[in-house]
């Protein structure tokens, strides 16, 4: 049922391909697709891969809507070199564009329906799912962007954006230092700690644990991100302040899930460590700890983006001229859009690295957890 | 067990509301005398700096009596905020930009609006995820890597693109709110539309249910709990995406405008009074979303 779904839904992209060859490409004057020979050939190909891959295995018809949509998007980023295509594209345009989007569906379609036998099999098509529907997302982004032609102004396209971003990378990285390494991980790191050393102490004393659990709860429900002109008033404009607001926002779910977690250890293991004779410090280093493990880690990965957003949002209220937020908030001003998506780039890039680390040194401490053991 | 000062004392046997309650008005009463130690420390060198100024002879009660009533400390102490708030509240008629209700409004229409989009947003992607395979590998992914980008990094084009294409005022403000809340709503209800039972999705096929069906008589009721836990962690989120949106906008009103204009022109008080305005909206909204799941638990029948 699904199947023959499928294999009509390529041959129409197959249908799409060979019909936008008589299409008018533009509003403009412009040659037609007969008059460039191999751009002609490489849609009339593209079509026939299509037409392929609806009648062949799984394996080998994602294999050939992968060559076809790479082919078309090929095509069609070449066509839009002409400054006679880019702005005024027509349906002999977009005919492809469509055509290659359905297609890539449905090759992505295919390669999710595939049962394979190993673990490292299933680990690449689960990376490779999500690869391949980012990359043509940011190919449709930037054939829309620049086939409507919408102002770089409004909405620069994906490779203005890369061009700035490899372009100047003094720039990107005095930013990154400033608000990421200065102000993000110095507070990251006071914050997370304070606070894991407050639930120790906590822990130790049941009254104080008692007391700071529900306390740490409410704040921790609070919009504490409005310190930040607080903060910047205590500690001036420079990364202190951000650093500031990055410990008080990570302070508080590091507190209470590092308070939840020292509590998780049951009953039977606390009194087995009780028969042996085990110390506070013992019982501390060999059972509590151990079992708060991933709620830390919880807690950290929660603070990796908490951090990022505190540290963004105190640069609002004052900075030196560096800085994430500092240059968005100037750049967007200007308009001067290429920067600011650049910026975010960076900001992407190093709040998933972070994220990413903190994932990975969860898997390493904490292999042993039941929702590892699969 | 109950806390050690108060067990270790059997002769005297306390009720059970003041061991709970105990050892939070004892941390919170801490916390405040800490509070005022730290007003008193902080605002001394400007008290002190201001009698020196003016050549008048002081004592230490002077000193820290100045220190309590200073007008622009660097740190309030509470019954200054206090006061200030309650006078931002009830001392203004509502539609007065001084009053704090009138900024609470306007940053609380923002929230609504953003959390209704958002949430909605949020459960209309659960459901094609839940829906789709392919969706749930090659979109879910994306959506996860969303949440580690520092997304109020976005909120400054949001608003220039917006504004170029001439909207302004609530809605840009609502989408940054909308765009903050979505996911943890996305999350919760995929994993409540994805728990019912493998035995309870095969009866619904032996009634040969079809998928509307399914959905609307399984997977959506025992969706519902799953989504009102993720709903009152978004309306918080909401919340303080609509302050923080406030912030690059140069918005006139709402409390991050308040946030903002009291930095500009080192109004302490005024910035912890639109503080606790902040908390007690985040309270009440919790408290609302709170009791619809009640009010809803009761129509699908819950027994209390």
């Amino acid at each position: 049922m699904t199947v023959s779904w499928q294999r009509i839904g390529f041959l129409v992209a197959a249908f799409g391909m060979l019909v936008s060859a008589v299409v008018p490409l533009s509003s403009e004057t412009t040659p037609s697709l007969f008059d460039r020979p191999v751009l002609l050939l490489a849609t009339l190909v593209t079509a026939g891969l299509f037409a392929g891959a609806a009648f062949v295995v799984p394996q080998l018809s994602i294999a050939l809507a992968v060559a076809g949509v790479v082919l078309s998007c090929w095509v069609t980023l070449a066509l839009l070199r002409d400054s006679t295509i880019a702005g005024y594209a027509t349906w002999g345009f977009w005919l492809p564009v469509l055509a290659t989007w359905v297609a890539a569906w449905l090759g992505v379609a295919k390669l999710a329906g595939i049962k394979p036998h190993g673990k490292t099999a299933s680990r690449a098509i689960n990376l490779a799912i999500p690869l391949l529907f980012g990359a043509f997302v940011f190919y449709l982004w930037e054939v829309a962007v620049r086939g409507f032609g919408v102002p770089t102004v409004l909405f620069p396209p994906p490779s203005a954006i890369a061009i700035r971003f490899f372009g100047s990378p003094w720039m990107l990285w005095q930013d990154f230092f400033q608000t990421f390494i200065l102000g993000v991980l110095t507070g990251y790191i006071i914050g997370c700690g304070a606070g894991f050393l407050v639930a120790v102490v906590a822990h130790r004393y049941t009254f104080l644990g008692r007391g700071l659990l529900p306390v740490g709860n409410f704040v921790s429900a609070l919009p504490i991100v409005g310190v930040a002109p607080i903060m910047v008033m205590w500690f001036g404009f420079d990364w202190p302040s951000k650093a500031a607001v990055v410990v008080v926002i990570t302070f508080f779910p590091m507190l209470v899930n590092t308070l939840a977690g020292l509590n998780a250890a049951g009953h039977i293991e606390r009194d087995l460590m009780r028969s042996y004779g085990a110390g506070q410090g013992q019982t501390l280093q060999k059972l509590y700890l151990p079992a708060a493990m991933p709620f830390i880690f919880n807690a950290l990965k929660i603070n990796s983006t908490l951090a990022f957003i505190g540290a963004i949002v105190a640069e609002f209220f004052g900075t030196p001229t560096v800085g994430i937020g500092f240059r968005i908030s100037i750049e967007a001003g200007r308009m001067a859009l290429d920067v600011v998506w650049a910026e975010i780039a960076l900001a992407a890039l190093a709040g998933m690295a972070f994220y990413g680390i903190v994932a990975l040194a969860e898997r390493a401490t904490t292999f042993w957890h039941p929702s590892y053991r699969t | 067990m109950t806390s050690n000062a108060l067990s270790r004392s059997p002769e005297i046997r306390w009720p059970p509301a003041v061991v709970r309650h105990a050892p939070v008005v004892v941390i919170v009463l801490a916390l405040i005398a800490i509070w005022y130690v730290a007003a008193v420390l902080m605002n001394m060198n400007i008290v002190r700096d201001g009698f020196e100024r003016d050549g008048t002879a002081y004592t230490t009660e002077d000193l820290i009596a100045g220190t309590l009533s200073a007008e622009r400390p660097l740190l309030p102490a509470p019954h200054q905020v206090i006061a200030t708030f309650a006078d931002d509240v009830f001392g203004w008629p509502v539609t007065s930009p001084r009053s704090l209700v009138y900024h609470s409004w306007v940053t609380l229409s923002a929230t609504f609006l953003g959390f209704v989009l958002g949430a909605g947003f949020g459960i209309f992607l659960a459901i094609l995820i839940v829906h789709a395979r392919t969706l749930e590998k090659s979109l879910l992914p994306w959506i996860i890597c969303s949440q580690m980008v520092p997304i109020l990094a976005v909120a400054p084009i949001v608003i220039v693109v917006l504004g170029s294409i001439g909207l302004r005022g609530l809605l840009p403000k609502a989408i940054i709110s909308a765009y903050l809340c979505f996911f943890p709503v996305t999350i919760g209800v995929v994993k409540g539309l994805s728990s019912p039972d493998p035995i309870q999705l095969d009866l619904m096929r032996t009634w040969s249910a079809t998928q509307a069906q399914i959905f609307w008589k399984l997977r959506w009721p025992s969706a519902v709990p799953f989504l009102f836990t993720s709903l009152k962690v978004s309306i918080t989120i909401s919340l303080i995406g609509a302050i923080v949106a406030e912030l690059p906008t140069g918005a006139q009103a709402g409390i991050g405008a308040r946030l903002l204009a009291g930095s500009y022109y080192g109004q302490t008080i005024q910035i912890w009074a639109a503080l606790v305005a902040a908390s007690v909206l985040a309270i009440g909204l919790i408290g609302l979303v709170s009791l619809v799941e009640r009010w809803v638990a009761q129509l699908m029948g819950a027994r209390t």
